[in-house]
């Protein structure tokens, strides 16, 4: 086994990691988008019924959630690692640097993944400690979908969508998503080495595409959420 | 022929160990026609007559092909044209009288040897780590014994552009080493002759960039704008491919990062 640990700790190795698990985090987070669009349907319902879906894998879905965290765990962990192998390779910082333009990629959000991506893991811890474990069942937080009594998530969303606080910590978190998916999906692609000169710049722009998709189709559930009921509560 | 005026701002460092600063001087009667390298030249005759000590810099052959000129001109690698080395650099690209910065490259892996000479040393321990081909000298094999398709002839020959001037790490915001050592890689790996070595080769050479501190690529892309042979970054993804099959080859992990390798 060490030679295995050898090749995840050089600089490339780690690369291997961030790409992988930036890919299973990019699979997560359009699923995750296409699960909530039912929340655009006017009521509870459509996600109600389909949480209740995801409650029946059970034993499963548990297993699943402990690999996300795993997967997210070790994306955090190798980004701080690989961030520090940079800084360290440039102790004296130039008085100017500028880039070349041209075929570059650097941008401001891509010279700062760290940074989107540790409000991405603020958002993360707030985001499940609010919705994974909020309210549940017992606190009365019931729904009947077909006759059948399940768990009111709709409640629990609706209820912090109603309140214009979340609802800006929400979009501007989509936002950073959105910074940092640009140059995470052609990256992962790049530091897997799974490109080549035909598939780099349609690679690039569908990262693109995907960044604005992803954190509009997002970012419009809190503010369609408030808009259609923000009075209410 | 048209002169200019040029206000320079220069890194000024005794030794390695002293800390250095940015000292200013301003040049009269520059010809726009001049080299970036024949303005320093005329700026050191200037200090020389003056008794000071002249400001240290690279250079050679001074026409874009040995890769020993390495300044960091306002901010950006071999100064603003795309594709040009410092030495192809001319003073009509510049304003009259604009203000020009000039740094050395700045990496651990590259210290300040004085004002705006750096040790690059480190780039050659890469390509010592493996980045060559061993063959047993004989009597001079027949042309076109050995056949090479003409599109993996073309890949290889665009790699092996690299003139080893260390751009790529000096502009790359990380100073990551990687599209210098992923050039020496593929122009290797991509040809019948690079083959006996090509696993040890992808594994010593990635081991001895890491060895020397260059930073981690986070695919930016800033090293091939700023590289004079324009080597694209196509070659690093390459090199995750070589990297990724040798450190995979059951075979071959027993002898992973032994420098010498046997053979
Ligand atoms: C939903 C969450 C996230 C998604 C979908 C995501 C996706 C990605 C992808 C696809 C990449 C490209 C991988 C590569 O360059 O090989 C990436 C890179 C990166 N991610 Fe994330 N990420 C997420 C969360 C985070 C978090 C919480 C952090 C916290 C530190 C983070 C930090 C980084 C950094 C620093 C990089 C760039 C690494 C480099 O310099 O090359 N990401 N991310
Ligand atoms: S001096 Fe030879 S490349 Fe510039």
């Amino acid at each position: 086994m060490v030679p295995l640990k050898r090749l995840f700790t050089s600089t490339l190795g780690r690369k291997y990691l961030m790409g992988a698990t930036g890919f299973a985090l990019v699979l997560f987070i359009v699923l995750h988008l296409l699960g909530n669009l039912t929340l655009y349907s006017h009521n509870g319902d459509a996600i109600n019924a389909y949480a209740a879906k995801l409650d029946m894998l059970g034993v499963g879905k548990i297993i699943l959630e402990i690999g996300l965290v795993i997967t997210i765990l070790i994306h955090i962990v190798t980004a701080i690692q690989v961030t520090f192998t940079s800084k360290n390779a440039r102790p004296i910082p130039y008085e100017s640097l500028k880039s070349k333009g041209g075929p570059t990629k650097s941008t401001l959000g891509s010279r700062n993944m760290i940074i989107t991506g540790l409000v991405l893991m603020v958002f993360l811890i707030v985001h499940i400690v609010q919705f994974r474990f909020g309210p549940e069942i017992e606190d009365g937080y019931t729904a009947t979908v077909n006759g059948v009594m399940v768990h009111d998530l709709y409640r629990v969303v609706a209820e912090t969508f109603m309140q214009l606080k979340w609802v800006v910590f929400y979009v501007g978190c989509m936002c950073f998503l959105g910074v940092h998916f640009r140059h995470g999906f052609w990256s992962m692609f790049q530091s897997l080495g799974m490109i080549n000169p035909r598939w780099s710049k349609p690679i690039y722009a569908l990262g693109f595409i995907l960044a604005v998709l992803l954190s509009v189709g997002f970012l419009f559930i809190p503010i369609y959420i408030y808009a259609t009921q923000g009075g209410a509560a | 022929m048209k002169k200019m005026r040029v206000r320079l701002k220069i890194w000024r460092q005794e030794s390695p160990q002293v800390k250095g600063h940015f000292e200013e001087y301003s040049l009269n009667d520059i010809l726009t026609d001049m080299s970036f390298l024949e303005m320093l030249d005329v700026l050191n005759e200037t200090l020389t007559k003056e008794g000071k000590r002249p400001v240290e810099f690279e250079s050679d052959c001074r026409e874009g092909i040995c890769g020993t000129c390495s300044l960091m001109v306002s901010g950006q690698a071999h100064g603003p044209v795309l594709g040009a080395t410092t030495c192809q650099l001319y003073m009509r690209t510049f304003d009259d009288n604009e203000l020009i910065s000039i740094e050395p490259w700045r990496a651990k892996a590259f210290p300040v040897i004085r004002d705006l000479v750096t040790d690059r040393r480190a780039l050659d321990r890469i390509i010592a780590a493996g980045g060559y081909v061993s063959v047993k000298a004989g009597p001079h094999a027949d042309a076109n014994a050995m056949l090479v398709p003409k599109d993996l002839s073309d890949r290889a020959m665009d790699a092996a552009a690299c003139i080893g001037c260390g751009a790529c790490v000096a502009a790359c915001p990380n100073a990551s080493a990687s599209l210098f050592t992923s050039a020496k890689i593929t122009q290797l790996a991509l040809l019948p002759q690079g083959q006996p070595e090509r696993k040890r080769r992808a594994i010593n050479m990635v081991a001895q960039m890491d060895k020397e501190l260059f930073g981690s690529c986070s695919n930016l892309g800033e090293c091939e704008a700023a590289c004079p042979k324009r080597i694209s970054i196509q070659n690093i993804a390459i090199m995750k491919q070589e990297y990724m099959k040798a450190a995979l080859a059951a075979d071959f992990r027993a002898g992973m990062g032994s420098a010498d390798g046997g053979a």
